[in-house]
């Protein structure tokens, strides 16, 4: 039965927001990053990062997204659409995504799109994301490849949504939205309302691993694989990596020779207040 | 044609968050060098008074936008009086600290700015004339120079990293309507809880001392907390020490938790695991203290004992004690 639409609150975006009851339209935007335990080696003429025998994998900080998206489906009804800007070794990530649980994907794939700033990015989930239904968009607060941590506060702001960045505690009861977030020596608690994007940083909850019948019905689960003119956005460049360059080198370091833990503590002490001054 | 380096401060309960002083000290240097003013961008209530204090730091003209709205900290709020001003008179090179407030603001204003940002600077140059601004990618195991094809270009700066310069300029403030309309508006702070034990902020410590797998168990954690009593430091942890379930996650560095850049990080039972070194490398110098000589934070350690911590960390605070009387 074709659900009822319902119109957003003011100023709201060309979102359409469908609702039965309490169930939610949810949206989690996935990345796929180098694992962490990747050497990064940067290609001599500084163009980018050698990329070969890099293992693949999505960016830690959008499974927590991805588990508070699915966590929230398991409560309120509704389902979860995985949404990925990336080439096609992205689909992996997305597949990862539908193995945990999610309904269905769409893959935005363009070679103009790839190594893209987080403007160019966030315009494109936000073309692939206008016209959905949709309650709340779940984002990781940055990808560990680029660190910028841009794209989420910068989708909401295409949207014309609310966002709540850095969130480790949410509540949803009816529209209402109460997360909460850590900044420098304290916790603050943010009330919005739906629709709205959360960035998930770490602590908000453990995601689940993909079960292995989960890993078999994801192979069926539908994916939309879209190129940018799909979606209708040409790449522009804001902010660009014009070089790219390995980290300045250490010098070798000094061990502190003995037996004595009380004489190489005492020495250490010394050396940290008269040679390196820090202390 | 935009002209100008800006910077938008940073208040909480009344006072400067330090990050501020440094932006302005960074601003000055490349103003200086393009032959342009300071300007800085502020918000809050009751901050108007405060504008005067940024001339210390080389800033020219303080544009103040005072409003209970604008207190405490939301991104509607903010993000749209920095807009408006912004827009308004356009400056070349718009700076913000690397906070948690600078990075949520800044990320706005990517898209109400429709402009380029780069997070998390730990060098910035002019080339050109124009900003190029060096940051850490994948955490710090490689560094990408980030060049502006719109502007404002905007970059946030890490705490920490860019000193605090007096050069005495005007601070001459001039009040500007944030134009704030109550139905964007759409987040409201409910509460905030401070942090009362004293605890330092691990972005902003000028001393971590860390502690890994090595520690054996929570319990054994008021070992690095006595010794960063006395030297006046945060704890950190790593990753296998989170995950275990040891240390809450906001005391994690690394690839995955806080990348920080203090003066001394002091790391104690961390074998430095390539994720784990992505968020501390950049500290200007580091202490390493584990059993096994083959750990590979050995490499990356200026000073470097091989022993057990179990013994040495409690001397070590014993001497550090001593010194510091």
């Amino acid at each position: 039965m074709e659900l009822p639409i319902v119109g957003l609150p003011e100023g709201g975006p060309a979102l359409r927001v469908r609702r039965k009851e309490a169930a939610v339209n949810i949206i989690a935007c996935v990345k796929q990053v180098p694992d962490t335990e990747t050497l990064i080696k940067v290609k001599p003429d500084g163009s980018g990062i050698v990329e070969d025998g890099i293992k693949w994998v999505m960016n830690p900080y959008d499974e927590f997204g991805v588990e508070e998206a699915l966590k929230l489906k398991e409560k309120l009804g509704g389902d979860v659409t995985i949404v990925s800007v990336g080439p096609a070794r992205a689909m992996e990530t997305i597949r990862t995504a539908l193995a945990m649980g999610a309904e269905k994907g769409i893959h935005i794939d363009d070679p103009s799109l790839n190594g893209a700033d987080a403007y160019t990015t966030a315009s494109a989930l936000a073309a692939a994301i206008k016209g959905l239904p949709c309650d709340i968009i779940f984002c990781g607060q940055r990808a560990i490849d680029g660190d910028a941590g841009q794209v989420g506060s910068v989708l909401a702001d295409m949207l014309g949504l609310p966002s709540v960045t850095l969130v480790t505690k949410l509540e949803i009861a009816g529209t209402a939205v109460k997360a909460q977030k850590a900044i420098e020596g304290a916790t603050v608690t943010i009330e919005t309302s739906l629709p709205c994007v959360i960035t998930a940083q770490k602590g908000l909850n453990e995601p689940r691993y993909a079960s292995l019948p989960g890993i078999m019905k994801a192979k069926k689960k539908p994916v939309d694989v879209k190129n940018a003119a799909a979606i209708g956005v040409t790449a522009t460049v804001k902010a660009k990596v014009a070089k790219t360059v390995p980290p300045p080198a250490r010098p070798p370091g000094k061990i502190l020779q003995g037996d004595d833990p009380a004489l190489k503590a005492q020495e250490l002490m010394k050396l940290l207040r008269e040679e390196a001054k820090v202390i | 044609m935009a002209k100008g380096v800006w910077i938008v401060a940073e208040v909480r309960d009344g006072a400067y968050r330090k990050v501020s002083f440094e932006i302005a000290s960074a601003a000055r240097k490349l103003a200086d060098e393009l032959g342009e003013e300071v300007c800085a961008v502020l918000c809050g209530s009751g901050v108007e008074a405060k504008a005067a204090e940024l001339g210390k730091y080389g800033v020219d003209k303080v544009y103040v936008a005072d409003n209970a709205a604008l207190e405490p900290y939301t991104t509607d709020a903010h993000a749209a009086a920095v807009a408006k001003i912004v827009k308004e008179k356009q400056p070349a090179i718009l700076l913000m600290g690397a906070s948690v407030q600078g990075k949520d603001l800044s990320a706005r204003l990517v898209g109400k700015l429709a402009t380029g940002l780069a997070t998390d600077c730990t060098a910035l140059k002019i080339e050109g004339g124009k900003l190029v601004a060096v940051r850490p990618l994948y955490a710090g195991k490689c560094f990408g120079e980030v060049a502006f094809e719109t502007s404002p270009a905007m970059a946030t700066l890490r705490p920490n990293v860019f000193p605090i310069v007096e050069n005495a300029k005007a601070g001459a403030a001039e009040k500007f309507d944030p134009a704030l309309d109550a139905a964007q508006l759409k987040t409201k702070v409910a509460e905030i809880a401070k942090d009362t034990s004293g605890k330092i902020e691990l972005t902003e410590a000028n001393v971590i001392v860390s502690g890994g797998r090595g520690m054996k168990g929570p319990e054994n954690f008021p070992l690095l907390e006595e010794l960063a009593k006395v030297l006046g430091a945060a704890v950190g942890a790593s990753r296998a020490a989170v995950d275990a379930g040891w240390r809450p996650s906001t005391d994690q560095v690394g690839q995955t938790g806080k990348t920080v850049s203090p003066n001394l990080y002091i790391a104690c039972g961390i074998s430095g695991a390539i994720q784990h070194l992505a968020g501390m490398s950049s500290s200007k110098f580091i202490v390493a203290v584990n059993k096994d000589p083959e750990a590979p934070i050995f490499q990356r350690a200026d000073y470097g004992i091989i022993d057990d911590l179990f013994k040495v960390v409690p001397e070590m605070t014993a001497a550090a004690k001593k010194l510091m009387a």
